[in-house]
């Protein structure tokens, strides 16, 4: 047979790589092709200049800025900015950290990750250098980036509480008010529905914005130490019957017709799913801060109409959670790479206490409709705009006995992931509590 | 005296031919083939035994990998999730090739025509080949959105349904986009094959009093043999590691309604960071692969490549 001619060499070639292959990982490198390949600064960013990923699109224009300030005074020691979308940056980066190409600058979520690149020794431990930027931050916010006092990350942008937006017109021609307890919102669901609108406005398809009402049921029945007790990692922490109680109670408005039938197949990304309301096919959306610039950009009669209500989430009755507790993203944050050559390091360092939330960037901020977690902006706020709604957000930060971080960034990223699946299923009614309880508890 | 001094040389020069060996007797020899199988050792075999490798440690994409041995494979076996995913693979394998293989086959016989309305349709068929799988999946997902989708443009509230969003439903779609993008590719491969048979089969069998539908039976499909094993072995092949499209459609949900194989690679590797169990998965889909293609090729009997054209 012909075959037994090529066999040979192939068994070679084959043996060959395996070696190959065993010696790339016994150094410790990368083990895996892919992600070598597509960085190109990757080999010389140990002595090359300091250099930057951040996101497109929120912040894009305020990071330009800071940036482009940044360059222009310090024309011998530049920041050189690349931009990624939301999802493909959160691929890059975490496996150009892993293969010492990180930039010298590493936006993060803080959380899981954070700790994760700690423990690796992947990010620098600041806490000297940006004490004096540290002074002015909202400290539930500062607290994200900091790891056993330490200071491993500080935050650059706005704070992202996540708010109930509801359309007033479509709730005064059903004759209802603004739920302030998880009871009322149970009636106000029941009339909304009755009435052919959508009572509630929710993205399932994106399953992260499901998180929201476990975080905030959670919150209000048993409080912050809940789900600190998972994070903890102790034996059980998922059987808390704060977490049961949430979980009945999104079932039980998941039955009531809260989310409509198509929840499922609406999607964060587009803002289908805030579109539902300010198109008066739903009532409320319970969302982050993020989507007020979606708001004023997509429908800004709505919003200068003043029909855009805007509250925190109702309290339940009988439960122990402060009501003024809230959940989201602190903000976003900035972290240090070690694996940058140390004038690159301290070029960042230096953008960080300078430029990071100064004063331009804050007014920035402010004109699209996002406040920065900085201490004593009432006057500043006050003058902006939007003072009404700029003024509520930034109360309600600054007010806040515990400010959440969402679960499945402040979780390790194999049990976030497992949490969105199962949550998911929980929504669908696929699972009870108690299946999603004993799933959880498994990944601790 | 020429002939004398050429003779020779020209016996010099053919002898060593026959000396050269076994390799040359088969064909050219078997260097033509370096260039190719560097590639595919570099590209192919280099990152397989790399997976292969890492399935046997633990690595969360930062830091070392350590050595787990058979750790990741005992606890992928056991992954609920990964289960489901094996059976929505094969149920998705079958289920494409169940819709797509006899639609293909006709559309092709169909297209084979030479009628001038049918290559206009072929034209037309032809389209969904031109799109990309994400720029399908985008525009499906926003057709088929429940509240500004297709059904509320036209009016139609049979067409608003939670086609994404319902774990019942969101399967079916996903074999329906799948199917629409591919069945054009398959039926071109077909209708190439029909117009390869040989008119004069055709005109005997008329002869001899066959119908259409006897024709059909008779000539076109037995002489399809190898364009169906060909096609078949693409679609099943493919469907196993059909990836872009549902993850840019449903992203493996509802809940893990189409996580397939391919999907709960990625999700694994790329979101949970469980390179590990990634890597597992993805040589349960090689080994899956490789076995299935072999064996079509085995069973039907294609790799003795016999003519069909015999007697004609």
């Amino acid at each position: 047979m012909k075959l037994n001619t090529y066999r040979k060499p192939l068994i070679a070639l084959a043996a060959g790589s395996l070696v190959a292959t065993l010696a790339a990982c016994g150094g410790g490198a990368q083990p895996s092709g892919s992600a070598s390949g597509d960085s190109d600064d990757g080999g010389s960013t140990a002595s090359g200049p300091a250099s930057a990923w951040a996101l497109t699109g929120g912040s894009e224009a305020v990071f330009q800025t800071q940036f482009d300030d940044w360059n222009a005074a310090h024309p011998d020691s530049p920041i050189e900015v690349e931009w990624f979308a939301n999802d493909a940056y959160k691929e890059k980066i975490r496996t150009a950290v892993g293969s010492g190409n990180a930039p010298t600058l590493i936006f993060s979520w803080a959380g899981g990750t954070l700790a994760d690149y700690v423990r690796n020794g992947a990010v620098a431990d600041i806490t000297d250098e940006v004490a004096p930027l540290l002074e002015n931050i909202i400290p539930s916010v500062a607290a994200n980036g900091q790891i056993d006092g330490k200071t491993y990350a500080v935050p650059n942008n706005q704070v992202q509480p996540v708010i109930l937006y509801y359309n007033k017109e479509v709730f005064e021609e059903a004759g209802v008010e603004l739920p302030t307890t998880y009871e009322e919102l149970l009636d106000v669901v029941a009339t909304l529905s009755d009435q052919g609108v959508i009572p509630i406005s929710l993205a399932g398809a994106s399953v992260w914005p499901e998180l929201m009402y476990i975080q905030y049921l959670t919150d209000r029945i048993g409080g912050p130490e809940v789900f600190q007790a998972v994070l903890d990692g102790e034996a059980d922490a998922w059987s808390d019957p704060a977490i049961t109680e949430a979980l009945t109670k999104i079932q039980e408005l998941v039955d009531a017709g809260a989310f409509g039938d198509g929840f499922g197949s609406t999607v964060a990304d587009g803002g289908a799913d805030t579109a539902l309301v300010w198109t008066g096919k739903a009532a409320m959306v319970l969302q982050g801060g993020w989507v007020y610039p979606d708001f004023l950009n997509n429908a800004p009669e709505f919003v200068e109409g003043g029909s855009l209500g805007y509250a925190n989430f109702p309290a339940v009755d009988g439960g122990t959670g402060d009501p003024a507790n809230i959940v989201g993203n602190p903000a976003n944050f900035w972290s240090v790479s070690t694996s940058s050559s140390a004038e690159a390091q301290e070029s960042a360092t230096n953008f960080l206490v300078d430029n990071n939330l100064s004063d331009e960037a804050v007014d920035e901020f402010l004109s699209v409709g996002t406040v920065p977690p900085l201490l004593g902006l009432e006057d500043k706020i006050a003058a902006s705009d939007d003072a009404e709604y700029l003024t509520f957000v930034y109360d309600m930060v600054k007010d806040a006995p515990h400010f959440q971080l969402s679960w499945d960034q402040a979780l390790p990223p194999a049990q976030a992931q497992e949490l969105l699946s199962n949550l998911s299923q929980i929504f669908l009614g696929e699972i009870t509590p108690e299946q999603f309880v004993e799933n959880m508890n498994a990944t601790l | 005296m020429s002939t004398v001094t050429t003779e020779p040389g020209v016996a010099t020069a053919r002898r060593p031919a026959p000396g050269r060996g076994k390799g040359s007797r088969g064909g050219p020899s078997f260097w033509f083939a370096t260039p190719a199988l560097a590639f595919f050792g570099l590209f192919a075999l280099v990152p397989l035994v790399g997976v292969v490798v890492l399935s046997l440690m633990n690595w969360d994409g930062l830091g070392t990998p350590t050595w787990a041995g058979l750790d990741n494979w005992i606890r992928t076996f056991q992954d609920p999730v990964t289960r489901n995913a094996f059976v929505l693979t094969l149920q998705l394998t079958a289920l494409s090739w169940l819709i797509q293989a006899p639609i293909s086959l006709l559309l092709g016989v169909f297209m084979a025509g030479r009628q001038r309305y049918r290559a206009l349709l072929s034209v037309l068929y032809f389209l969904p080949l031109l799109f990309s799988a994400a720029a399908v999946a985008i525009a499906y997902k926003s057709l088929l959105d429940p509240n500004f989708g297709i059904g509320s443009a036209l009016g139609a509230d049979w067409l608003s349904r939670d086609w994404l969003g319902d774990p019942d439903l969101a399967f079916f779609v996903v074999v329906w986009v799948i199917a629409w993008s591919f069945i054009p590719f398959h039926s071109l491969l077909y209708q190439s094959g029909v117009r390869q048979i040989p008119l004069s089969m055709y005109e005997a069998a008329r002869l001899d009093g066959a119908s259409t539908v006897r024709q059909f039976l008779s000539i076109t499909l037995p002489q399809l043999k190898y364009t169906i094993i060909t096609s078949s072995t693409l679609m099943i092949v493919g469907s196993l590691t059909y990836f872009d499209l549902i993850f840019v459609l449903t992203n493996g949900g509802p809940g893990n309604a189409t996580r397939v194989l391919p999907l709960d690679m990625y999700l694994k590797g790329f979101r949970s960071y469980d390179m590990g169990g990634a890597s597992v998965v993805a040589v349960i889909l090689v080994f899956l692969g490789l076995t299935i293609s072999l064996l079509l090729n085995r069973l039907s009997g294609a790799h003795r490549m016999e003519s069909q054209m015999e007697g004609v």
